[in-house]
């Protein structure tokens, strides 16, 4: 399997984890480890001092893995700027996901926000992955601001529906000069093996995995996925028919008579 | 002094610095980042930074999240 670059980084696995919904930090360390992921995503929220609650860091970092915190809870450009500034002091890296959605119903992202924040971060020298509609005219200005790869969305956060923007998907990795990342919605092992049999780069998962009858167990299912998908895609898939006619794979010479 | 520590009111003693908070409310070493009137202040410049009255002081910390 070729390696994954983003922002001159290597990395082995094309699966990211995010880290919510886990029914404890100790359940969610093993399912990164069962993931074999080298990114996993984290949040920030405003500190409870009265909670003395476990430290989720010590259970993340670990050599080889890239954190990428992100800007969730911001409305616009100037939020998620100061929401990238904490992040970077906080977790000590200038990787970022950008996420502003302001609409707290579908947690669609706000593409004229997001776009301003990326031309906005990359000059401030960080590593921008943008999560965004699937649209491939939007990507390609994300792109064209710095971005270091795309994260268009399979179907919104959570949902589990799959991918609902595949034709889309395939636009925007025909056309991207960036890696892209196919972020949201992905519910099942089979929906990322067809994200990367497409020629994702990667998926972003989450919700999947954490709230799975047994997320460590679901955590190696999907890894198993995303490299047999992103094989298969190496590997060339054969064409598909335009219709249902038949090509036959044995011979048809007889030789019963 | 009064100020705000994520938008709930505080009495800090006159003169405390920001390092001074952290020890007081035993912030984590680390995952953690401190802003005063909307700028982040870096930890290397919380000993420097004195608090005035009417600060308001945002404290986020590390949190689960996709």
């Amino acid at each position: 399997m070729e390696k994954l670059v983003i922002a001159g980084r290597e990395f082995g696995s094309r699966l990211f984890l995010g880290t919510g919904k886990f029914s404890s930090n100790e359940v969610m360390a093993e399912s990164i480890g069962a993931s074999g992921t080298e990114m996993v995503t984290m949040a920030m929220k405003r500190i409870d001092l009265a909670d003395k609650g476990d430290d989720m860091l010590a259970h993340i970092v670990r050599p080889g893995i890239q954190l990428l915190p992100n800007t969730s809870g911001t409305r616009n450009a100037d939020e998620a700027v100061f929401a990238a500034k904490m992040a970077r002091e906080a977790f000590g890296t200038n990787w970022l996901k950008l996420e502003i959605h302001p609409d707290p119903r579908y947690l669609l992202p706000d593409p004229v926000e997001t776009l301003r924040a990326t031309e906005l971060l990359v000059k401030e020298g960080f590593v921008v992955l943008p999560y965004c509609q699937a649209d491939p005219v939007l990507c390609k200005r994300l792109a064209e601001a710095g971005a270091a790869t795309v994260m268009p969305l399979a179907a919104p956060i959570g949902t589990n529906m799959g991918l609902r923007t595949r034709d889309f998907l395939g636009i925007i990795i025909e056309e991207a000069s960036v890696p892209v990342v196919i972020d949201a919605g992905i519910g099942a092992p089979s929906d990322a093996a067809a994200a990367m049999e497409m020629g994702a780069d990667a998926v972003l998962v989450n919700t999947a995995i954490s709230v799975a009858g047994d997320p460590v167990a679901m955590a190696k299912a999907f890894k198993k996925a995303v490299e047999a998908g992103r094989e298969a895609y190496e590997a060339g898939l054969g064409r598909q028919s335009a219709d249902m006619t038949a090509d036959a794979s044995s011979p048809l010479t007889a030789f019963l008579n | 002094m009064n100020v705000k520590i994520n938008n709930e009111p505080a009495v800090l003693a006159d003169g405390t610095t920001l390092a001074q908070l952290a020890a007081e409310r035993n912030l984590p070493d680390r995952g953690v980042a401190v802003a005063v009137g909307n700028a982040m202040v870096p930890r290397a410049e919380w000993a420097g930074r004195t608090l005035v009255e009417g600060d308001d002081i945002v404290i986020l910390k590390a949190f689960c999240g996709g």
